[in-house]
């Protein structure tokens, strides 16, 4: 039975890998925010949510396929989070953080209430025509839809990095998260910038949910399941760390499908709490610190 | 080229500023003295917009800044190297040079900045480092050399010698009258008198929130009451 498992190795791990790579996303949007705005975004997973139901009536109604629809989402969810943050959350708030957290947390209510309300509280699937066909390692079926969503969370990520340190947006990006007079001094618009990260945040969300809905379900609360683990992989990862949060993104999944391998389903978990905990215990700051 | 008319000044519950009433012309160093706390950073910060007045104008060029914010203010050319520097210390030193030309002097950034790292050659073995690395003297020349990116029109110094050993002190004063040598006007801020007045043209001298003294540099040196309270004489 053991020497089964073993064998199973290969592919529990190819198959975390796939899965962690759609965790980093949702982390990444996670450690964008507080990197640079200090603040963590409660609604985080509702946006997630939000995300998922635009990928699931984009397919439902005008019949789009959800990879397709990354190019529809992400912009648009690049567009409600710059409009929330600049005229919603960074008004309201007056710039304190914990108006901040609260309002976010605000948000999350709203947003899975109306969600409750107008999508109800089923479970939503699709199933695309490609869903089973798959990819043959030698070792493995790898299925198309795992494989695509592997290789477009990694494009973003490269795109993210090349945004962060080639561009001057990405500079100034960097530059408030630590000095937001200074900034100011060389005329960056702090305001405009804090909006196009929180954008750039809610963004990694709209791909992430376009890539889940083909392999997972939606309902209004699937996005908390993903924000825990993705606050674990900002733990691991270290707070505000690009590089950090797509490491801990493989290292998450990857625990967690072979922890299920081994242990089963449930327990596999286990492993994802365990990570945690050694964390926290033996480096608090993650695997990269705090940089940006 | 600047003109301060009955300015105040302050913060949520304390005013600092009253009836400043300031002037600079094109090409001048013009210092602005006083001791700690008497509002010379708020002055400055009034000036970049970082905070509003309550009451009063200032004009760059003749047009009202006073209602603008700093981006805007940045635009014209009113360039601010603040107190501390206020680096950004989780980037490099070029990242940094490179921001001073966010807005303004963009098209010409490869150009400035060489003739910035001929300003401070120091700083090119530096460029790759993080700025927060830097020591005190290497950060103030990444604040000015920030400043010098954006091709000011006027640049407004907050205490560049402040944290300096003596000797870079002297150096700075060189530098900032080399600067201004080259057609830039500078407000100077500075609690370190005789020098600043060694190189400015003419100087305002701040206590408890408003010009108490001003005039030409050299006749302030040979002012009696600013000796005695300033230089102990
Ligand atoms: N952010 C602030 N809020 C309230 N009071 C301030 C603030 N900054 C400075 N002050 C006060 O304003 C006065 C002038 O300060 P400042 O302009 O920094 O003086 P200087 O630069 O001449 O040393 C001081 O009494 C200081 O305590
Ligand atoms: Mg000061």
């Amino acid at each position: 039975m053991f020497s089964v498992t073993l064998s199973l190795l290969p592919a529990g791990i190819i198959n975390g890998l796939m899965f962690g790579a759609i965790y980093a996303l949702v982390a990444l949007g996670l450690t964008l925010i507080y990197g640079v705005l200090h603040i963590i975004n409660f609604a985080h997973g509702a946006m997630l949510m939000l995300a998922l139901y635009s990928a699931y009536f984009l397919f439902k109604i005008l019949n789009i396929d959800p990879y397709i629809s990354i190019l529809i989402v992400t912009p648009a969810s690049y567009v409600f989070g710059y409009t929330i943050y600049r005229w919603g959350i960074g008004r309201l708030s007056g710039g304190r953080d914990q108006n901040i957290l609260l309002i976010t947390l605000g948000l999350s209510i709203i947003l899975e209430n109306s969600a409750l309300f107008f999508f109800t509280g089923d479970q939503q699937t699709i199933s695309l025509p490609y869903s089973y066909e798959s990819f043959d390692l030698g070792f493995l079926y790898l299925s198309y839809p795992k494989l695509i969503s592997f290789v477009a969370s990694l494009v973003i990520c490269v795109l993210l990095w090349m945004l962060m340190t080639l561009t001057d947006l990405g500079k100034a990006i960097r530059a408030v998260a630590k000095e937001r007079d200074g900034a100011r001094l060389v005329g960056i618009d702090v305001e405009h910038v804090f909006a196009v990260t929180f954008g750039i945040g809610v963004a990694c969300l709209g791909a992430a949910g376009c890539m889940l809905l083909p392999i997972f379900y939606v309902d209004p609360y699937t996005g908390n399941m993903f924000v825990i683990i993705a606050f674990t992989i900002v733990v691991l990862g270290g707070m505000g760390s690009i590089v950090g949060a797509l490491l801990g993104g493989f290292i998450i999944g990857v625990t967690e499908s072979v922890g299920g391998l081994l242990l089963g389903e449930s327990l596999g978990q286990i492993g994802i709490s365990l990570i945690f905990i050694l964390i926290l215990i033996f480096k608090p700051t993650g695997i990269f610190g705090s940089k940006v | 080229m600047i003109k301060i008319h009955e300015l105040h000044a302050g913060y949520d519950l304390v005013n600092v500023l009253r009836d400043v009433n300031i002037e600079v012309g094109e090409g001048e160093i013009v210092a602005v003295l006083g001791s700690n706390g008497v509002g010379k950073t708020t002055l400055n910060n009034t000036l970049s917009g970082l905070i509003k007045p309550t009451s009063g104008e200032i004009y760059f060029e003749n047009v009202l800044i006073s209602s603008r914010d700093p981006v805007e203010i940045v635009d014209m050319g009113l360039i601010h190297v603040p107190e501390g520097r206020k680096l950004f210390p989780n980037l490099s030193v070029k990242e940094n040079l490179e921001l001073g030309s966010y807005r303004r002097g963009k098209p010409n950034r490869a150009k400035n900045l060489e003739r910035v790292l001929e300003i401070f050659p120091k700083l090119r073995d530096r460029i790759s480092q993080t700025a927060g690395t830097l020591s005190g003297g290497e950060q103030q020349m990444v604040a000015i050399g920030r400043g010098l990116m954006s091709e000011p029109r006027i640049l407004l110094l907050d205490e560049p010698s402040l944290g300096l050993s003596p000797l870079l002190v002297e150096q700075m004063f060189n530098l900032i009258k080399q600067i201004n040598e080259g057609g830039l006007s500078v407000i100077l801020v500075e609690q370190n008198v005789i020098q600043s007045l060694s190189i400015a043209d003419r100087a305002y001298v701040i206590s408890e929130g408003t010009v108490s003294l001003s005039g030409r540099a050299d006749e302030l040196r040979e002012n009696s009451d600013l000796k005695k309270s300033y230089l102990g004489l």
